[in-house]
Order: structure tokens, then sequence, then C-alpha cells
């Protein structure tokens, strides 16, 4: 018995010390960057560390809300953040990021101007676009035979038990305040209140509120329809072809993920020289072939396949996009959405 | 009291209740399709993406790392502190007692958020060392409560016969006392490593960039959907645990028995 | 033999990982007002008297009975699974408890997960359904899934404990209640059960502490509708970033634990801690 355990000892602590010796490598610059789950293609990381000599730190997050929480309060200092619109234009109010020197991002000019200047970061003082996209009803052919339009068809009895709504209070109070014809950014509690209303109505229908794995259970034909962002439409179709997009006539969500330098960064340099990298077209067109989100860079386009840049779901024209809105920051409404969400969610 | 085939049944029911899902997270491991649903044939693609895949292989590193720490800091203080708590007078033995408690009974996620908030109090960035504190932290009580009772189990005499030999304090601790209460020891060291690979909560509300281990890896995969390459990890993972326990199990058998329980 | 000085460093530990995170914990649930420093905190009730409002007392109802259920489930499965290894051979009842805690050795978060797999519309047991005849049922994303994986990982630490306790008894005893005319039932409720009543505490403590307070089975087991106490918490800390309120929730929990911990104690009729945690 004390053999054994003298040699687990001594085991282990070879394994600590080995692990430790592999560990501390030579000295290097580091970059923190935090990203979405699946929202980059990790060897072109690998080319910057290459390219630059310098050691990536890649994190990623699951919602707005949880990275700018552990940006703001985790005490956590990340050089490259890749927030949604309104939740840069609450960052830039509360003084959370870093100008970005556009001289030091010459490749801001491949991007599409559509892209630029947006109401969230006017000047893009802030902020180097990244991807964008719509959300709207991802279905499935076998299983929906009613026309898919509108988003009244996520209330409709007859499939209960087979849809799925999206666990973010913005995204799910937003189809709510559509169906019911107000505003995404409404400021009204009566309008909240409704919204909340239709979302406990909809309840007993929808088989689960879910995260990024809307994906698997969509292509496993688990479900008939969710809600979704397009870029995850565009990857579900990939790998299931009875799979299609909707963007419902009431009107949808347009949202863009932009690169972001916050203030408790340590190497300000390095993060706008891997903004600049992350938008040379080539490695772009790599980010998007493997992620199948749609691309701000235009140049990247010309070096995607066809039949990436020709799709509807992912590159809509004015026209099929039709009605829509951008997120804004409620600011000091923040809480009344806060609340509603939560008394939504502790209703049984 | 009851029949012994239906003893078996019923052990055998648990059993299959228990190993379930762990067989079919073995079987989908060698499945040739990113589904979960459906069964495409044979394939080891997902070992190979695993071995190259550089964000699950850093998280077991940091797993790894931070459990073989934490089991190893918090046994040595652990057990000297059952050690001195156990020659503790009444009433502050039971405070004491009573303070280790309190991160057992504490649910994970208040014990997670308390430390959250003492490490933003300190400013210490997030990252290697506060998920290290942490664990060690959650761990040291455990390694207490599996020393204690068999340093109560040991005969009171013998460490003050020891003594009376001519022995000092600390050659009685390392020849008579530390002896006695290996099994604890070894018991709580064991305990220390398990919680610490199986600790989520905790680590998730104290990690920080650059740093996190399998579970926060896993929880924000399967947001998005389970990665075959998860599968194939923990197949290997259940696979070395059961040689490595079945080979001590089988070496230490006879010293087990003689002394009645394993662990 | 005295050695109290051994445990010295340990106390500093718990002053400063323990004691000094609680009381921030606590401080944090009686004030509000930005963070940045302890000057700008103002005391209040306030995020005490918002948990009475009947939304929460209801997230924190549905809980309660959720881990009560999963406790009690966990029990009855494993009592018996306890009493079946300990009577076994010592060399059959080490490799089964081994085969209980490899188990407990796979990642929490995995063996969750694994669920999925098993529960699923088109998952394994409605895939045997189907084969069989029988109608697909909807297993997951509800109630029984919660509790489901509730059970499933945390009957290990129901069977150790009380596997512990009653593998020390003394068989002599039941022998002697034996000879002494005792049926087998009588010996089980008048001689093994009560003594292995420490083990039942134990058992019950490590079961429903982590019951009440997950955030992770409800999460991918109940499909994002059920709010329970540590989703709440959870929120409050890492979604919505009001610290005071959450930290408010946590003592409330806390207290509540520490409760039923007394109650529970009560019945325990070995001082000092009970029969250990293996």
């Amino acid at each position: 018995m004390k053999n054994i355990v003298k040699r687990i000892l001594v085991l282990s602590l070879i394994l600590v010390i080995g692990i430790l010796a592999t560990g501390c490598g030579e000295e290097k610059a580091t970059i923190n960057i935090y990203n979405w789950g699946d929202y980059i293609d990790p060897s072109v990381l690998k080319d910057f560390e290459k390219e630059f000599n310098v050691k990536v730190n890649y994190n990623t997050f699951a919602t707005n809300e949880d990275m700018y929480i552990s940006i703001k309060k985790g005490g956590t200092s990340y050089d490259v953040a890749f927030p949604s619109d309104y939740m840069i234009e609450r960052m830039i109010d509360e003084d959370m990021l870093e100008k970005i020197s556009k001289d030091n991002i010459p490749n801001l000019s491949n991007i599409d101007e559509r892209f630029l200047n947006l109401e969230f970061d006017p000047e893009n003082d802030y902020s180097v676009p990244y991807m964008w996209g719509t959300v709207g009803i991802v279905y499935n052919k076998k299983m929906v035979d009613d026309p898919v339009d509108s988003w009244n068809i996520l209330w409709n009895e007859k499939y209960k038990g087979q849809i799925l709504m999206l666990d973010s209070q913005r995204d799910s109070l937003a189809v709510a305040l559509k169906k019911l014809g107000y505003s995404m950014n409404t400021r009204s509690l009566e309008e909240l209140e409704e919204a909340k209303e239709e979302l406990i109505k909809q309840k007993p229908l929808v088989y689960a509120y879910v995260g990024d794995e809307v994906k698997d259970l969509l292509v496993g034909e688990e479900a008939a329809m969710a809600v979704v962002w397009s870029g995850d439409a565009v990857a579900m179709i990939r790998e299931n072809e009875d799979l299609a997009y909707a963007i419902p006539k009431e009107g949808t969500n347009l949202w863009f993920d932009n690169m972001v330098i916050p203030k408790n960064g340590n190497n300000k340099k390095l993060a706008e020289e891997f903004i600049n990298f992350m938008q040379r077209p080539e490695i772009a067109a790599r980010n998007t072939d493997y992620i199948g989100y749609s691309t701000a860079n235009y140049k990247a386009l010309d070096l995607l396949p066809e039949d990436i840049v020709n799709s509807e779901v992912a590159y809509p024209t004015d026209e099929e996009i039709g009605e829509r809105e951008i997120f804004k920051d409620p600011k000091d409404f923040l809480k009344v959405y806060d609340d509603i969400w939560l008394e939504f969610k502790a209703q049984r | 009291m009851v029949g012994k085939g239906s003893k078996k049944l019923y052990t055998f029911l648990i059993f299959l209740f228990l190993y379930a899902p762990i067989i079919v997270l073995i079987v989908f491991s060698f499945n040739n399709s990113k589904s979960r649903g459906t069964w495409n044939g044979f394939t080891l693609r997902w070992y190979v993406e695993l071995f190259k895949d550089a964000e699950i292989l850093k998280a077991l590193y940091y797993t790894l790392l931070i459990a073989i720490l934490s089991a190893i800091i918090s046994t040595i203080i652990g057990t000297f502190a059952a050690i001195g708590i156990y020659g503790m007078p009444g009433i502050s033995k039971k405070i004491v007692l009573n303070l280790n408690y309190l991160p057992v009974l504490n649910p994970d996620i208040v014990t997670a958020v308390s430390l959250m908030t003492l490490y933003r109090f300190l400013s210490i960035e997030f990252g290697f060392i506060t998920m290290l504190l942490s664990h060690i932290t959650f761990s040291i009580p455990y390694v207490i409560l599996s020393v204690l009772p068999k340093l109560k189990q040991m005969n009171k005499h013998l460490a003050e016969a020891a003594m009376d030999l001519g022995a000092t304090p600390t050659y009685a601790l390392r020849k008579v006392i530390i002896p006695e209460i290996m099994p604890g020891i070894i018991t709580g060291a064991l305990m220390a490593f398990t919680l610490s690979v199986d600790d989520f909560v905790i680590s998730f509300f104290n990690k920080g960039a650059g740093v996190t281990n399998l579970s926060i890896t896993i929880f924000s995969m399967a947001r998005r959907g389970i990665n075959p390459v998860i599968n194939a990890l923990s197949t290997l993972m259940f696979i070395s645990l059961l040689v490595l326990l079945l080979i001590i199990n089988s070496r230490s058998s006879k010293s087990i028995s003689e002394r009645g329980d394993i662990i | 033999m005295k050695m109290k000085w051994t445990s010295y460093p340990y106390i500093l530990w718990m002053i400063i990982f323990i004691v000094v995170p609680l009381t921030l914990i606590l401080l944090f649930s009686l004030t509000v007002g930005e963070e940045g420093g302890i000057g700008n905190l103002q005391f209040t009730l306030d995020n005490f008297k918002r948990f009475l409002d009947p939304k929460y007392i209801d997230v924190l109802w549905i809980s309660i009975s959720l881990a009560l259920k999963s406790t009690a489930i966990t029990l009855l499965l494993g009592y018996p699974m306890a009493m079946i290894i300990a009577g076994e051979k010592p060399s059959k009842r080490n490799l089964m408890i081994l085969l209980f805690v490899i188990p407990m050795w796979m990642n929490f978060l995995l063996r969750t997960y694994a669920w999925l797999t098993l529960l699923g519309k088109n998952g394994f047991i409605n895939y045997i359904l189907t084969k069989l005849g029988f109608a697909p049922l909807n297993l997951i994303y509800n109630d029984r899934a919660v509790l489901l994986g509730m059970v499933y990982n945390f009957l290990p630490f129901m069977v150790l404990p009380i596997y512990s306790v009653l593998v020390k008894i003394d068989n002599s005893l039941i022998e002697a209640a034996e000879d002494l005319g005792a049926n087998k039932l009588k010996v089980f409720s008048r001689v093994v059960f009560p003594l292995s009543i420490p083990g039942i505490i134990t058992g019950i403590t490590m079961v429903f502490m982590p019951a009440v307070s997950t955030f992770v089975i409800s999460r991918l087991l109940g499909g994002g509708q059920y709010m329970l106490i540590g989703n709440l918490v959870e929120q409050q800390f890492l979604w919505v970033g009001d610290w005071h309120f959450g930290s408010a929730i946590s003592i409330i929990m806390m207290i509540f634990i520490l409760i039923t911990m007394a109650i529970t104690a009560k019945f325990d009729t070995e001082k000092e801690g009970g029969g250990g945690l293996w």
C-alpha cells in the first residue's frame, strides 16, 4: 500500500514538472482575443502567430451580455473583442473602448460602405466590421407545410413541441414585438408587457429555448422550426438540404458584429495589427467560408465560391431583407428589459 | 434479505443507469457523422481531430495542471489542519470545523460568486491563479473531512507512547501518525483531484483570459451543438482511468481487504 | 498529543478565502450603488425586499421541490444499492465501489450532455421505442429530464456515505440480534437502519445541496424553460451584472441551506459531523 502511494506521488510530481516545463516556453508578446464560439477559422490564428511572432490567447463567449460583464466586472483584460451593434453603443457610452487609429488599419478600405458609419458607431472610431446578418426562421420543408412568411407561425398550435426559440433576451423579445407590430427598440412599458404576454402564451408550444445548439437540433430534425441568425442558417442548410430560411414580412433584425479594442487591454498596437490582419481579403474569405456567416469585406467576396456569394440567405439584397431594424442600446430602459425577460423566464 | 436473483438484477439496472450515457458517448465517438441522431458508420477521424484541436488540448492541460497542483497543495494543508484540529480544545475545534463545513455545505454557486467578489475586491486579475486558489479552497475541507475520521479511529495513546519512548513530536508525526492516517490522506487527495477535474461552477465564475478547463470548454461547446471530438476525448479519459484504477485495485486489493475498505 | 499549530496555515487560508468572501457577499446584499469603492455603497434592504416578490418566491419553491424529489429518489434507489454492496465479499465490494466512483471521474457536463443523446426526440430511447412499435415520447426539456439529470449525477453521493457506514457495522451486532430471535426485518429496522442514519444524513446533505443550487442541469436538460434559483444567481452575476441582488439571493440560498442542515443535524444521533463522506 505504502509503496503504491509513494509511486503515485512521485509519478504525479514528475507529471507536474513535465507539464510546467512544457507550459513556459520562450517569452513572446501575447494578445488576448475574445470572440463568439465557433466564429473564426482556427488556422487563421496560427497564421497570425507565425507571421507576427506572438502568442494568441483565444477565448470565447456565448452572448453579448456575458462578454460585457466579463470585460466590465470580470477583471480580465482582452485586446480584441467582437460585440454586436447595440453592445458597441453601450460600451462606447460607458467609455470602455479604445479609439482605433485608422492609419493602422489600411484594410478598412476593403469593407463595404454599407457597413461603415452606422448609428451605433457613427464614425467607426471604435469598431471595425466583421460579420453581419439578419434574424429569421429556419424550418424543415418536410415538417412544415404552411407558408413561412410571418412570425405568427411560431404561435401555430399545429407545431406544438416543434418550435425552438432563442434563449436571448433581445432576440426573443424582438420576435414578439415585431409580431405585434411594434418596434424592437420600444421604450413603452405597455408594449413590452404585451410582448411578454405573447411569449408566455407561446411557452407551451416551444420545445426549448436554446443557444447555438439550435444547429444540432435542426440538422438532426428534432424540431421543425427555429428562430436563428442567418449565418447559422447557412451552416445548417449546408448540412441538411431539407432546411430553408425565411425572413418574416413583419420585419427582421439587421445585426453587425464588429471588432473592438477594450480599454483594459494591454497591447493596442498588436490589437490593431490583428484587426488589420483579419480584414485581408484572403483571411476574411477563409473565415467566412469556415463559419458560414456573411462577411463585411467586399474584396473577400471575390475569393469565395459562387454558391455562397449568390446565396439569398447569406447575402440578401435590400429588397429581400425588407422591413428591418437595428438594435439600439436601451440605456436607462435596460432594467425594464431585464425585468420583463426575468418575469417571462420565471413564469411557469 | 431478498433473493439473490433480484439483488443481481437491481445491481445490474443501477449500473446500467450509471453507465448507459457513458457507453453512448463512447459509441458515438466512432460515429462518422457530426450529428448525434444518426449512425453513419465507423470512423476514427474524431480521434485524429482531437490531437489537432488546440482549444481542447489547452483546456486538458489546464485541467490536469490545476487538478494535480490543487490536490497536492490542499492535501498538504488539509492533512496538517486536520491533525491540528484534532488536538484542539472543544470550542475552537467546533468553530473551525463549522467554518470548514461552510464550503462543503454552501452551494457551489455561492462559493463561486463569493470568491469572484473577493478577487474583484482585491483587484486580482482573473486567470490561472484565481482558478487554482479557488480549487484549493474548495478541496481542503474535503481533505480534512476524510482525514479526521482516521484520526479518531487511531489509538490515542499511540503517538503519546512514541513520544514517551523519546520521539520528537515531528518524528512521531512522520513515523506514527501519518502512516496511521494514510488511507484518509489518500482518500482526501483523490477526492481533491476528482473535485477539481469535475468542477465547472466555481471555475466558470473565476476563469480568465487564456485559461479555461475542460468543463468550461465543454459547456461552451454544448451551447453550440456537441463536438464529437469531445466524445473521443471522454472515451480516452474513461478508458485510461479504468485501466489505471483496475491496476491499482488489483495490486492493492490484498492489503485493502486486510484493512477492510478501499480509499 | 496536542499539535494545534499545524492547523494555523489553514486557519489563515480559511479567513481569507471563506470568511472574507462571505462577508463581502453579505455586504453587497445589504447595499446598492456602483461598485468601485466601498465608500460609494449605500445601506438598504431593497435587495431582500425585491426577492419577496411572488415570481422569485416561485422560483425558490420550484428549486426546492425539484431538489427534494431528487433527494428522495436517490435515497430510495441508493439505500438498497449500498446494502447490496456492503453485503458482498471485500474484494467484490471494492470493485463495485470503484465502479460507482468511475463515472464521477468523468466530466460532469459530459455526463449530463450524454443524456441528450439518449433522451432526444430522435435519441436512442425513442429509436428503440419506435423499433418496438411504440409512439416516440417527449422525454427531454421538461421536469422529468431535469430530475433524471439530478438523480444521475448525484446518486453516487448518496450511495457512498451510506455504504461506508453500513460496511463498518459490526457483524456480531447483527448476529447477536438474530440470536435473540429478531427476524431479518427487525434486524434491519432496529439495528442496521438506526446505525446507518449518519450515512443517510451525509447522503441527503450531499445530494440536496448541489440539486437545489444547480444551474447547469436545468440549463442543458430543461431547454432553458426552467428558471431555478441557481440560474437566477448566475443571471444576476454574469448576464445582468446586478451583483447586489445576486448577493442577496446567494445569502438567502445560504441561510436556507444552513437551516436545512441544522434540522437534519437534529436527526443525527452521532455528534460531530456524522459518518464521513465515504
